[in-house]
């Protein structure tokens, strides 16, 4: 079994939440303050969604899809946001880009502009990751599955979710580790695949340890 | 007829103290890997100083979390101090007075008393060891002591809703509030415009408090005996504030809608306050339970802690049916003890009651009757929902998760 001369460290993290003082009281509002927000609130209502809710809660994908169900009442609007999966664009722009444009297109579509109901407003907020070095540290795939196994889940999300909008690239640090530290290109490709949309860490996790049990067992036989 | 039930009240101005729980303690409790978690970020910042001030230990959610959270964060080895402040009748009147008005209530606030409100937050600024790396001055009482901060950064933390402050009080309590590094409330909708940060944590509750650890259901029945509550019919219960901005009457018209299909008791418990608002709230309620023997008015003293916990467990669906609410955190206690729970649109309720999920948010009293009926109807939701609403409350409203989130502040602005 292979050695990595540089161990995989898993890091969890915690997101502390902040208001930032823009609201959106009706769809224009919304197009409008998209438009405005720094990138980490286009990250907070969309890819850190995923650490902040479970499937229990919600299924909507992302804030600005509950906010025009849930409070708007509008369900075209709702489902033609909630189908944005964030991880399918390259960085924050273009995913705000899509969100913008499909605001406009809606609005364009409509006489009036559909409004929250009293006390419904939408609260753009933004979050600071602190992270948190959880201790196990990987060298071999086996001890990569242990350390998998049993750290939190917002390591999940950290190396998963966050780390693609960090990285700025498609593959998280699972997959770039195993690719280049363990030479595995096929299991990180594979792991680079999992659909952790509209899911749960959980079921992520899940996945992940699927595809690095079989590759252990490919490795023994 | 049904008399109104009075309990014993404590001895004034005093209450149980709580029971100190150690951190290891909650992993029963919290989500897996969330003490771990704990545990790390603390040794990020191992000898901080955190400072907490507010104006008084007893009554209060600030006062609640922190009897738990303190002890906690000094096990971490995070040098934690609670501070409070004190003064005179016509300090603790204005501070009534600035927070109601801070709260949108419209309220004289004398240039006099204002600046006697000042002057003794100097004087408790003498009194006081000022020195920390993270000072978190909590609600109205202590705000203005940043004027004389030594060290450390410096957070105002709010519990109420100040959107719609008088005008004339936010003018003047802003001046202090620009003076601080940020502020946290516990809803962003709950903010104003600032030239500081502000930060957002929801307030929770602590799992092993008397009024929330386990209680076994001969407890239950003999605390709900105790309090001549009887369980031969499933118990509709709200807890809270005897006034309007809680709708008890509106929760009594609902009862009665739903009365006429289901043979149900309504338990209203709380205290009343001494405006004319809540007395009229009150007498109405009397008359009420007067007329019907399955209409109950508790009115229960401030360390009914126990007897509030009886209660919510012994309940088949809690109502906080309220047209106006802080973050209402009773809620959170209902669905931590696996009770779904029907609430008005207002505060902090819906982001406790996920519609279809945990319980209901209603806008009407035909909404809450329709609602009532409806789960009444189908006891498996009562069921399911409730075990939904303790995972919600577990993984979002744990007085862990409020740990984490100090020790996140204290990463993010000590660091």
């Amino acid at each position: 079994m292979k050695t990595a001369a540089h161990p995989f460290v898993f890091i969890g993290c915690v997101e502390l939440r902040q208001a930032l003082d823009k609201q959106a009281l009706d769809e224009r509002e919304l197009l409008d303050r998209l438009e405005e927000v720094p990138p980490g609130s286009v990250f907070y209502h969309t890819h850190g969604y995923f650490l902040r809710h479970r499937p229990l809660t919600t299924a909507y994908g992302n804030d600005f899809a509950r906010w025009a169900a849930v409070e708007v009442r509008d369900q075209a609007l709702a489902e033609r946001l909630a189908v944005v999966d964030p991880f399918e664009f390259r960085g924050l722009e273009e995913l705000r880009e899509e969100l913008v444009t499909i605001v406009y297109d809606h609005l364009r579509r409509l006489s009036s502009v559909p409004r929250a109901e009293a006390g419904g407003a939408f609260h753009f907020q933004q979050s600071h990751i602190v992270t948190v070095e959880l201790g196990p540290q990987a060298t071999t795939l086996a001890e990569f599955r242990d350390g998998l196994a049993g750290v939190d889940a917002s390591a999940i999300y950290f190396h998963m979710v966050e780390a693609r909008a960090r990285l700025g690239r498609r593959s998280g640090d699972f997959a770039e580790w195993l690719r280049t530290s363990l030479e595995m290109p096929a299991l990180a490709e594979r792991i680079e695949r999992i659909d952790s949309y509209m899911t749960s860490l959980e079921r992520v996790r899940a996945r992940l340890l699927s595809l690095v049990d079989e590759a252990l067992e490919s490795e023994v036989v | 007829m049904r008399t109104l039930l009075r309990l014993p009240t404590a001895q004034a101005g005093l209450a149980a103290p709580a029971t100190m729980n150690r951190l290891d303690d909650y992993r029963q409790v919290a989500p897996p890997g969330t003490i771990d978690i704990i545990h790390k970020l603390a040794e990020r910042v191992r000898g901080r100083r955190f400072l907490h001030i507010s104006g008084g230990r007893f009554g209060g959610g600030s006062s609640e979390i922190l009897h738990a959270a303190v002890p906690i964060l000094n096990e971490l080895d995070i040098d934690t101090r609670w501070e409070i402040t004190g003064g005179d009748p016509a300090f603790y009147a204005t501070t009534r007075a600035l927070g109601a008005a801070l709260e949108g209530a419209e309220r004289v606030l004398a240039d006099e008393a204002l600046d006697h409100w000042v002057e003794m937050n100097r004087i408790n600024a003498k009194k006081l060891s000022l020195e920390g790396d993270l000072v978190l001055v909590h609600d109205v009482q202590p705000a203005a002591l940043v004027a004389h901060r030594t060290d450390g950064r410096w957070l105002w933390r709010c519990y109420f809703d100040c959107s719609r402050a008088q005008r004339r009080a936010w003018s003047f309590f802003r001046r202090f509030l620009a003076q601080y590094d940020g502020a946290v409330f516990s809803l962003p909708q709950f903010s104003r415009r600032l030239t500081v940060p502000q930060f957002v944590i929801y307030p929770t509750i602590d799992p092993l408090s008397e009024k929330n650890r386990d209680l076994t259901p001969r407890e239950v029945g003999s605390l709900l005996a105790a309090l001549r509550v009887a369980q031969d019919k499933p118990l509709l219960l709200q807890v809270g504030p005897f006034s309007p901005g809680q709708d008890p009457l509106g929760v009594v018209n609902a009862y009665r809608l739903v009365k006429k299909h289901h043979d149900v008791r309504l338990v209203l418990a709380g205290t009343a306050g001494d405006d004319r608002e809540s007395l009229d709230v009150l007498s109405e309620l009397r008359e009420a339970a007067h007329h019907d023997a399955d209409i109950v008015v508790l009115e229960l003293p401030p360390d009914a802690q126990l007897q509030i916990n009886a209660l919510q467990r012994g309940a088949t669906i809690v109502l906080q049916k309220s047209i106006r609410e802080g973050f209402g955190l009773g809620a959170a206690e209902a669905l931590w003890k696996g009770k779904p729970v029907v609430g008005g649109f207002a505060g902090g309720l819906p982001q406790q009651i996920i519609a279809d999920v945990t319980g209901y948010t209603v806008h009407s009293v035909e909404g809450a009757a329709f609602r009532i009926r409806h789960l009444l109807n189908n006891p498996e939701l009562i069921a399911r929902m409730g075990a939904a609403g303790r995972e919600h409350v577990r993984r979002t409203f744990l007085l862990t998760r409020h740990l984490t989130d100090y020790l996140a502040l204290l990463t993010h602005l000590t660091g």
